[in-house]
């Protein structure tokens, strides 16, 4: 069978593959090529070492960028997952009403991230403006702004995952546990949390790889306003490429810094899942 | 069982999901309030009801369309879509049949390159992806859609080829035996199987790309506007907004997600677990 399939790669894989070779295999090694030259309009690409590389880390923006990113990861990262954790314990007790509560809390997540960003923003300077400030008086306002959005966004998608997560443990694990009178603060913490483990990771992994790849609602909310304070990685790499002229290799030796910050996180979960599946 | 303590504890946390339910909908409905409400009195006081001085009608939803050209974003974004995800489904439930099928060293490689290309970041990519597309002229819908297919091929291929791999290659054998060629027994046969899985890559690749910004507009942004591209370039030179149509816009790129959410609920929460865990 495998031979007569063989005989039909024209149809089945090329018109994918050639599609896969323009959009990124191409795009992605002259990248990486790139990072190491000056150019413009990557034609007159000039071979230059390790400059880039070494503009990048020296440009005040791209660092404060990185710290920006970090922290906001790290914080949004705890604070979607407590959350939307805590929103999965509290539906899955099998009461009445609970669906719509599911639909109401996911529906964010389907509205896109320059929409959000707007949506926000009306927000957030309706209320600071009893403060008499804007949300780009000042950098923590749009960090928190930020994390506000985050939150909203990704709480009611990290619960649907909790939920399945929490629904497949079997429930007599939890009855037995109940019955021999464990409270009900050690049955979360001895029963459901080990149990919903590869839930927790995927919902970690995700929300993190999301919140450090931000884009679209970084650019909406605040643009990096003030004076790019509040610019992430992404956008600042945006910036690099079309707002600065003569940065183009700069602008791409950050994006293999990027990139590489990103493979890592990845790396590091599939090693965690790898480990969890032999262990289980 | 019933006590009342345990009735108590269940009337708290119905007034907290009450609460919780509007905060998520609360900036949704303040959005709405205020398209109806006069530009230069939604900045200020966003949380005000509209009333007589305040309230415009539909001047912003008219001014906001003329303004934007609102009807031939949504006909783009419809557009481009509807026609990438029907092509990448295609497409992409076809390569990855073949790689899985087709034992070798090339489709083995291949495999993991598209597995490797969904860690990648949009930014690494974004530069060079748009100098190839203009080279080779693909700056213009239908070769935006040609790059969502290469650019969605990634988790798209791996979803499929985990759900080819369970299925047994038996039927497939028999098929074949009788004298079906493999385009006939991939149409006859796989794809009806592969059904639950193409409609969680569809899902999945709808939220995408209808919401996608960054991409679309530096392919074709000059020429043609999607909603996400037309309300992002509602901000004026001066980051001057016309906060009238901005909000009335918003609304106009709310309801549609809102009806395909509500009518196609039930396969988006699964579609997006079955992607969540997989992915």
């Amino acid at each position: 069978m495998e031979k007569s399939i063989k005989k039909y790669f024209a149809l089945f894989a090329l018109p994918t593959l050639l599609a896969f070779s323009v959009a990124f295999l191409i795009p992605f090694i002259l990248g990486i090529v790139l990072s190491f030259t000056e150019f413009t309009t990557v034609t007159d690409a000039k071979w230059v070492g390790l400059s880039n590389y070494i503009k990048a880390f020296s440009n005040q923006e791209f660092i404060n960028a990185l710290w920006f990113t970090v922290k906001f990861t790290v914080l949004s990262v705890i604070t979607i997952n407590v959350f939307a954790f805590l929103l999965a314990t509290m539906l899955t007790r099998g009461k009445k009403g609970t669906n719509i509560f599911r639909t109401i809390f996911f529906m964010p997540n389907l509205i896109g991230g320059i929409v959000l960003g707007y949506i926000w923003q009306l927000i957030l300077n309706g209320i600071l403006y009893y403060f008499d400030v804007t949300l780009t008086f000042d950098a923590k306002y749009g960090f928190w702004g930020l994390i506000i959005l985050m939150n909203w966004q990704l709480i009611g998608y990290m619960m649907i995952v909790y939920i399945a997560g929490i629904q497949n443990i079997p429930k007599d694990i939890i009855e037995a546990a109940k019955i021999d009178g464990a409270p009900r603060f050690q049955i979360l913490r001895n029963v459901t949390i080990p149990l919903v483990m590869p839930a927790i990771t995927i919902c970690l992994f995700l929300t993190l790889s999301n919140s450090f790849k931000l884009f679209d609602q970084n650019l909406a909310l605040t643009a990096g306003a003030p004076s790019k304070q509040t610019t992430m990685l992404a956008l600042d790499i945006y910036n690099s490429f079309y707002s600065k002229t003569g940065w183009e290799g700069v602008g791409q030796a950050k994006a293999v810094v990027f990139f590489v910050l990103v493979a890592l996180i990845a790396l590091v979960q599939l090693v965690i899942t790898r480990r969890k599946e032999i262990e289980n | 069982m019933e006590t009342k303590s345990s009735r108590i504890k269940d009337s708290i946390s119905y007034i907290v999901l009450i609460l919780l339910s509007i905060a998520f909908l609360g900036p949704i409905f303040i959005v709405l309030m205020n398209s109806f409400k006069g530009k230069f009195y939604i900045s200020d006081t966003p949380f005000l009801f509209p009333n007589s001085t305040t309230f415009s009608g539909l001047e912003n939803y008219i001014g906001g369309i003329a303004k934007t050209d609102f009807m031939s974003a949504f006909g783009m974004s419809l557009f481009i879509t509807v026609f990438s995800v029907a092509v990448i489904v295609l497409f992409t439930s076809m390569t990855a049949w073949y790689i899985t099928r087709v034992k070798t060293k090339f489709t083995n490689m291949l495999y993991y390159v598209f597995v490797f290309s969904m860690i990648v970041p949009f930014q690494m990519v974004m530069f060079t992806m748009s100098k190839v597309a203009n080279i080779i002229h693909l700056d213009n819908p239908i070769g935006l859609i040609f790059i969502y297919l290469g650019f969605g091929s990634g988790l798209s291929v791996f979803l499929f080829s985990g759900f080819v791999k369970s299925i047994p290659i038996e039927i497939e054998e028999a098929v074949m035996m009788d004298g079906c060629n493999p385009v006939q027994a991939f149409f006859s046969i796989v794809l009806p199987i592969l059904k639950p899985t193409a409609i969680t890559v569809a899902i999945l690749n709808v939220m995408w790309v209808w919401n996608d910004y960054l991409l679309p507009d530096l392919i074709i942004g000059t020429e043609f506007k999607t909603i996400p591209i037309a309300i992002q370039y509602l901000k004026g030179g001066y980051g001057s907004i016309d906060m009238g149509a901005m909000m009335a816009m918003l609304v106009l790129a709310i309801v549609p997600i809102v009806i395909f959410y509500l009518s196609c609920q039930k396969y988006i929460i699964e579609g997006v677990v079955a992607g969540a865990v997989k992915g």
